[in-house]
């Protein structure tokens, strides 16, 4: 049982890794700073999402596994929040000349 | 094997980062690379176990600081061509690689002349930790062993805010600090300070109470507080307060004082200043961590806002 629990852990953190390596791709390789952002985002909502699921298991506790989910949110909340605003940034900028 | 691996790749990123702060010509890219050095670092103590040390790089290293150097780098844009310009001689050059290579030279002899093992005071803390009453071992050399430490240093947060007040023009004094910002208020940055700062503040709440026996502090948690505060008000929610404010006068002040007459309260119930009566440590290190909290609170923020800049409305 635990030996499944554990492979569980590594596909989705290790999934999570691969996101995290394609945004940091992205990040370098894209042309402007919207598609960056695009990139940036993914790896912030799905790759931490793997990880914080691969961790749920081996937390141990409810609280512990309830604070990684916490987390997750918060990292969700001002990533998106903080792409907007960079995108808005970035456009008025364009705009301006 | 792996742990040893991911030790390397963490020092080797450091120094990189370090180069790249030190070599960067532009301001906001050399204290980008310096922001995620504090969180790298901030990394490092973790790995050697140090929890608290890393909450407090991560929040003022990272965070607080690196606000505070974007802050004086947007002061700075105007010049910032000229600073380019500017090239210094051959000898100036020489010099200063002289110099830094002594440095180096020195602290890393320093680092090589270094006891082994380490002397340290960690079982004696262990011994004694009963007699605050506290969990933490950091918390009990913070505000108990060496509480005189944290009594200066929150003094000299006070005093290093008086400096920031005093580089305000004479017209702007007992005015509020920095611009008025103004933000959509439907807009995303007044949503997200609305939804967000109750949820720091809450965590902020938890961090200053789990110090006790985990991980946290006051300090810690006055970083967040004032992060959250400074979020609010560049969403236009709510402005700075007016420097000459009597009531945040008191809240500046009320932590170093609370701890003073805590000392002094030592030096008539058993003989030292700072000395708690016994079985009153606990209790009075939650007075002092209560009443710095705001205080610390306050200094952070407005050392962030920065100095007096428009007249008091009288």
């Amino acid at each position: 049982m635990s030996t499944a629990v554990d492979l569980f852990t590594c596909i989705s953190v290790g999934l999570g890794a691969v996101f995290f390596l394609a945004g940091s791709l992205g990040l370098l390789r894209f042309p402007d700073a919207y598609t960056r952002l695009h990139a940036l985002t993914k790896a912030d909502n799905l790759g931490l999402a793997l990880v914080v699921i691969g961790l749920l298991p081996q937390a141990g506790s409810l609280a512990a596994g309830l604070k990684l989910i916490v987390i997750w949110l918060l990292v969700l909340l001002s990533g998106a929040a903080v792409s907007q605003l960079i995108a808005r940034a970035a456009r008025a900028n364009e705009r301006r000349g | 094997m792996i742990a040893t691996a991911a030790s390397a790749g963490l020092a080797l990123l450091l120094v990189a980062l370090a180069v790249w702060t030190v070599v960067a010509r532009d301001a906001l890219v050399a204290i980008s690379g310096f922001i995620a050095y504090g969180l790298l670092i901030a990394l490092v103590w973790v790995r050697l176990s140090g929890i608290d040390v890393a909450l407090t790089e991560a929040a003022i290293g990272g965070g607080l600081t690196g606000a505070l150097l974007i802050g004086a780098a947007a002061r700075l844009r105007s010049t910032e061509a000229a600073a380019h310009a500017e090239r210094c001689g051959a000898t100036t050059r020489i010099v200063a690689l002289l110099l830094s290579a002594a440095v180096t030279l020195a602290l890393v002899l320093c680092v090589f002349a270094l006891p082994h093992p380490a002397p340290s005071l960690a079982s004696a803390v262990q011994d004694n930790i009963a007699s605050t009453g506290v969990g933490n071992p950091i918390t009990a050399v913070l505000l108990a062993f060496r509480a005189m430490d944290t009594l200066l240093e929150a003094i000299v947060l006070v005093i290093a805010l008086l400096g920031v007040w005093s580089l305000g023009p004479d017209r702007a004094w007992g005015g509020r600090p920095g611009i008025r910002y103004t933000a959509d208020p439907n807009g995303i940055l007044a949503y997200f300070a609305r939804v967000l700062a109750p949820i720091g503040v809450v965590i902020a709440i938890y961090i200053f109470w789990a110090g006790a026996d985990h991980p946290g502090g006051k300090f810690q948690s006055a970083t967040l507080l004032a992060a959250m505060w400074l979020l609010v008000q560049m969403a236009g929610l709510a402005d700075a307060p007016p420097i000459g404010r009597r009531s945040l006068r008191v809240g500046l002040v009320v932590g170093p004082l609370a701890f003073i007459a805590v000392g002094f309260i030592g030096s008539f119930a058993s003989g030292a200043f700072l000395s708690y009566p016994d079985g009153w440590a606990k209790p009075l290190i939650i007075v002092i961590e209560a009443a710095l909290l705001p205080s610390l609170t306050l200094v952070l923020g407005l050392l962030l806002a920065g100095a007096p800049a428009r007249e008091s409305s009288k």
